[in-house]
């Protein structure tokens, strides 16, 4: 167990150890424990990177992708439960069945109709990511809803119903509370997914002013290549948001994924 | 069910509730989904020029395409390390830390880690490692396989591909399996203690079969993230050392992007999924019928 945990935490102590030291330092001994703790290049990467903007971005798109995609789900979801007639049926048939289809297969076509043919990608670029996200979340997202939505006594909206509310309304004040755990789980796992997406985001945020942490990361790698003094700081500063969260949250997290893969 | 009465209502409540997302759905997976076979079918010789007819012509060239089958083998052997890897230790760490030690709460926490960090910079992590970190140990302690630098061999870059992705995804196949185990009747387990079965009798002959749903799961995963796999690639080897280590996903991307060649490229990918839905529709029918009843 121990020398699982020392494998599998050591790389992360390799990063936080170099992320103080200069390169001739890092080049002599990367395992040695700094001598100094020596932030410089901590600012140096920020303004480097264009830290802050950078992670405005991917926080503006991952949340925004993730709310959306819990709302739209849930609507869907419960509406094809409590109605489920033959269109409803085939439709979450059809969601299901595209979890198969690999993002691969599928993202040409997607740069040439939203790219050369509609020039979405010059015009609405932020935009279009956050609605292709949604798109691509929902079938996983209204899986998962589906099958907790049936496990919801009928009753209880029958009530709610019966008492004047109107549909929207019972499902907004009785339906949606009801599945917050529900909701965790799927938030997390989109979370993940969003927050760190390479491909997608690189084949359509072209502008600087636009780019996610990974994509800049990635230029960052290009320009400062094997300036590791740079690049360990970058690396740290890039997952220490996410990291964050996880001590925040991570009794929440490993239940939502556990839940997330029972169903 | 609940039914409006009349048609109005309820065809307005189908659009509130159901619109956006068959709307987005429809926008981001349906139509790239179904305009994709089309563009199989047609020549592009740049990417502003109109679409000509070509008939099979790109899916002849992607079989014909020697490097197209180099990725697609080199990703087929990736796909059986990584299962075999990722699932054994995923598992053997999910029956370590579900089996009474001290902390195992914290043990699980840190093996999760790995798995929120996106592939690329997960990349650029172990790039550090390989370039960097190993070679000096090599030095220090002698020892040969150390010092050479993994990334520019080869065999030692594919094996390197394989490590990162195991530290990747170890920890999530054993939140998965964490799942299963739990959920293995105890009785079950003790009845077989009083037969007399061993440690490894008990772990071989109960808890392995009761545990196939969840391998259902975690060979699913694997096989798929495996045959997709793009980011560590990209990042960790780039496709180097002379295109050795390039897997499918990044030759598609190279053909589609770079070389612009979006016929081919498509011809290739819908192959790609054809080989992807076949494989993992076989593995989920055939352990489906593994599965045994408590």
């Amino acid at each position: 167990m121990v020398v699982a945990f020392v494998c599998f935490t050591f790389p992360f102590f390799l990063l936080i150890v170099n992320s103080f030291k200069t390169n001739g330092d890092i080049l002599e001994n990367p395992f040695s424990i700094p001598k100094v703790l020596d932030f410089s290049r901590f600012s140096e990467v920020i303004e480097k990177m264009n830290f802050l903007v950078t992670f405005k971005n991917t926080f503006v798109i991952t949340t925004l992708s993730v709310i959306l995609i819990l709302i739209l789900s849930a609507m869907t979801a419960h509406y094809l439960v409590r109605n489920a007639t033959k269109f409803n049926q085939t439709f979450f048939a059809i969601l299901v069945a595209s979890m198969i289809i690999p993002f691969q297969s599928i993202m040409i076509p997607l740069i040439y109709i939203y790219g050369a043919k509609l020039n979405l990608i010059e015009t609405a670029p932020v935009t279009l990511l956050i609605a292709l996200y949604i798109g691509f979340g929902s079938a996983f997202s209204v899986f998962i809803y589906h099958g907790f939505i049936k496990s919801i006594p009928l009753e209880l909206e029958e009530a709610s119903l019966i008492d004047g509310c109107t549909r929207r309304q019972t499902f907004f004040k009785i339906v949606l509370p009801m599945l917050a755990p529900t909701s965790v789980t799927i938030a997390i796992l989109n979370v993940l997914w969003i927050w760190n997406d390479y491909l997608l985001p690189s084949l359509i945020l072209t502008k600087e002013q636009d780019f996610t942490m990974p994509i800049k990361m990635k230029v960052f790698n290009g320009t400062y290549m094997n300036d590791w003094q740079l690049l360990i700081p970058a690396i740290l500063l890039t997952i220490l948001p996410i990291l964050v969260a996880y001590l925040i949250g991570q009794r929440y997290i490993i239940r939502g994924v556990m839940q997330g893969a029972i169903k | 069910m609940i039914a409006e009465k009349s048609i109005i209502k309820r065809l307005g409540n189908q659009l509130f509730f159901t619109g956006p997302t068959m709307v987005l759905f429809t926008v981001a997976v349906l139509v790239p989904f179904a305009y994709g076979f089309y563009l199989t079918l047609m020549k592009m010789t740049s990417p502003v020029s109109p679409l000509e007819f070509s008939g099979i012509a790109n899916y002849r060239s992607a079989f014909n395409d020697p490097q197209f089958w180099d990725s697609m083998w080199l990703t087929v052997k990736y796909v059986g390390a990584t299962i075999v890897f990722v699932n054994v230790i995923g598992f053997a760490l999910a029956y370590l830390v579900t089996s009474g030690i001290r902390s195992q709460n914290f043990f699980r926490t840190a093996l999760f880690t790995p798995n929120l960090i996106g592939g690329l910079v997960l990349g650029y992590i172990w790039q550090f490692i390989f370039v960097q970190s190993l070679p000096m140990i090599g030095e220090k302690l002698g020892i040969e396989v150390l010092r050479l630098g993994w990334l520019g061999d080869e065999l030692l870059a594919f094996w390197a591909l394989v490590i990162v992705t195991i530290w990747q995804s170890a920890g999530y196949m054993m939140i998965i399996f964490i799942a299963g185990l739990i959920s293995v009747p105890r009785d079950i387990i003790e009845a077989s203690t009083i037969d007399g079965a061993n440690g490894w009798q008990r772990l071989v002959k109960m808890t392995l079969p009761l545990m196939i749903p969840s391998f259902v799961v975690t060979v699913f995963l694997t096989l798929k993230n495996a045959f997709m796999v793009y980011d560590i690639n990209f990042a960790l080897t780039e496709g180097g050392p002379y295109n050795s280590t390039m897997m499918v996903s990044m030759h598609v991307v190279q053909k589609a992007f770079l070389e612009v060649n979006y016929g081919v490229g498509q011809a290739e990918a819908i192959i790609l999924f054809v080989i992807v839905a076949v494989v993992t529709g076989l593995q989920v029918y055939f352990s489906k019928r593994m599965e045994v009843q408590a």
